[in-house]
């Protein structure tokens, strides 16, 4: 495991900032976004440093039912106005 | 009188069969009259609203459901699909109607008091409607609203000892035929096994990190009933390495018509005059292989040329068995009709011992390797199986670690080049060109 993702706050930093940095264009990210915030580590264990960001509440899950997504908590479009500005 | 009238709804109850427009409007009464004096958590009138939004769909040609969201219960990313309905004015009742997958049991077994625990939960707190099974094997409750949710989720795990299924990105919830429990087929435990993955892959199944959906499915032989072979991302089929058992008594009491040994254990008694059973032409001759001869009163077979279809077996259930060297074969990548058509597994590995007393270590070790290769590999939405035809077979067994053998083969190759990987060329793909030109001239 890289240091970044060993560090629970530098890593949350990263992943927020990563959000932010595109959030003119996108509010939900695929899981494999992420890849790129740690380019140095195995997929599995990026899971379970992002599922754990879910269970802080930093993230949030979006699921269309066949996919899932990763948004920040409370930001982004929600349901009700899903592809609308 | 119904709330919303639906006559292009009444015409499809006309139809020969049975009518889920029928069965809706039979809970709406249920629900209307509440005999059972249920504290409805959820618009009493909901069923009523959902077959007016359904008229309306129908009017208009479009859905009016928008789907998706973060709905979902604490902790986990899937078993919850958000559903709302875009006319909530006309609609109330179904303003928000979520489904929930439940994460069934093992070879579907239930008992009678299970049945009645969930649905009086169901009834209380959604719309008691359901659909027994889902696609991948779930039960379905299709209906409830958003403060519903963790209510539901805290009485299926605390009170009824019952987990919500897969959704999402995430493992699906496995699925098994009932295998060993009753049918005399199965070359292997597929309930064991399916649990036994169900709690070992829980990480797998309630946080999504994968690219797309990822399918188990278990089946005891290769009759597939729970069709794993298409529809699974990776299959389990019972299968065994021996030779077919073959009673010669019993296979000649079938010759004989004895009506001890009816053909297909009596499935097709009474359904139309038969005729008498024939073994040529019902048997030998459907041998997709043509690896039997009936001769002398004996049946053969060419065990080396049989693949193991199932079929002489479920003709003469009495006659023949399954050998007793079994495991399973694992296949690959089918999937639903969704972008590239519908595609059936490949045969990974033919035999695979399938062995409870190392913890299914052989075939934890394959699954590993294949999620790690799927997960980096693959693009968003993408699933095993079109990964597979991106970067080929040849890939597939590089990151297995297995070896090329017959039985992976389709058809002969049409194609003459061989590709070499540098590291199976002696010396690489670099040459050293003063010492070739020692050789050969310009
Ligand atoms: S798949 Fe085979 S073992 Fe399983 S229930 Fe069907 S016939 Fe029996
Ligand atoms: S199982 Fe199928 S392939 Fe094998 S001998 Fe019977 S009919 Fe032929």
């Amino acid at each position: 495991m890289s240091d970044l993702l060993n560090d629970k706050e530098a890593a949350t930093k990263a992943v927020v900032d990563f959000i932010k940095a595109k959030s003119k264009t996108k509010s939900k990210f695929y899981f494999k976004d992420f890849a790129k915030v740690f380019p140095d580590d195995k997929l599995r264990a990026i899971k379970k440093v992002i599922n754990q960001m879910v269970k802080d509440e930093v993230l949030e899950y979006w699921s269309s039912g066949s996919t899932t997504m990763y948004g920040l908590a409370g930001q982004g479009k929600q349901h009700a106005s899903e592809g609308e500005e | 009188m119904a709330k919303h009238e639906t006559p292009l709804l009444d015409q499809l109850e006309s139809g020969p069969w049975p009518s889920f427009v029928s069965d809706l409007k039979q809970q709406a009464e249920v629900r209307a009259k509440n005999e059972a004096g249920i504290e409805f958590q959820m618009p009493q009138d909901c069923c009523e609203d959902l077959l007016g939004v359904l008229e309306l769909s129908y009017k208009h040609g479009r859905t009016h459901w928008k789907h998706g969201g973060i709905v979902g219960v604490f902790g986990y990313g899937g078993g919850v699909i958000g559903r709302y309905c875009d006319q909530p004015e006309m609609f109330p009742g179904v303003e928000a109607f979520h489904t929930l997958r439940v994460n069934q049991p093992a070879g579907k077994y239930y008992t009678t008091k299970y049945l009645r625990d969930i649905m009086e939960l169901w009834n209380r707190r959604g719309s008691g409607l359901t659909n027994m099974h889902g696609a991948t094997g779930d039960i379905v409750l299709l209906g409830t609203t958003t403060p519903q949710l963790e209510e539901i989720f805290f009485e299926l795990t605390h009170r009824l000892n019952q987990d919500l299924g897969g959704s999402g990105s995430n493992l699906r919830t496995p699925a098994d035929c009932l295998g060993q429990s009753r049918c005399e087929f199965a070359c292997y435990d597929t309930q064991d096994l399916c649990h036994f993955l169900t709690n070992e892959y829980q990480d797998e199944l309630h946080r999504p990190a994968f690219p797309y959906k990822f399918k188990f499915k278990f089946d005891g032989c290769p009759n597939c009933c729970v069709a794993s072979i298409a529809r699974s991302d990776m299959s389990f089929i019972g299968t065994w390495k021996d030779d077919i058992r073959i009673d010669q008594d019993a296979v000649n009491k079938y010759v004989e018509n004895d009506p001890a040994y009816p053909p297909e254990g009596g499935a097709h008694k009474g359904s139309r005059d038969w005729g008498e059973f024939d073994i040529e032409k019902e048997v030998i001759d459907l041998c997709p292989t043509h690896c039997m001869k009936f001769e002398n009163k004996k049946l053969y077979i060419d065990d080396a040329n049989c693949t193991r279809c199932m079929h002489c077996i479920n003709v003469m259930p009495r006659a023949l068995k399954p050998g007793k060297e079994t495991g399973c074969s694992i296949l690959i990548g089918a999937k639903a009709p969704i972008l590239d058509g519908a595609q059936m597994g490949s045969l990974l590995v033919p035999f695979m011992p399938v062995n409870a007393e190392n913890d299914y270590e052989e075939i934890t070790d394959l699954i590993d390797k294949i999620w790690d290769w799927w997960m980096e590999e693959a693009k968003n939405r993408e699933r095993v199986g079109e990964l597979l035809k991106r970067q080929g077979f040849q890939k597939l067994l590089e990151v297995t670690e297995l070896k090329a053998l017959p039985q992976h083969v389709q058809y002969p190759r049409e194609n003459p080049y061989v590709f070499w990987r540098e590291d199976e060329v002696p010396g690489g793909f670099t040459r050293d060109i003063k010492e070739f030109r020692k050789f050969h001239q310009r």
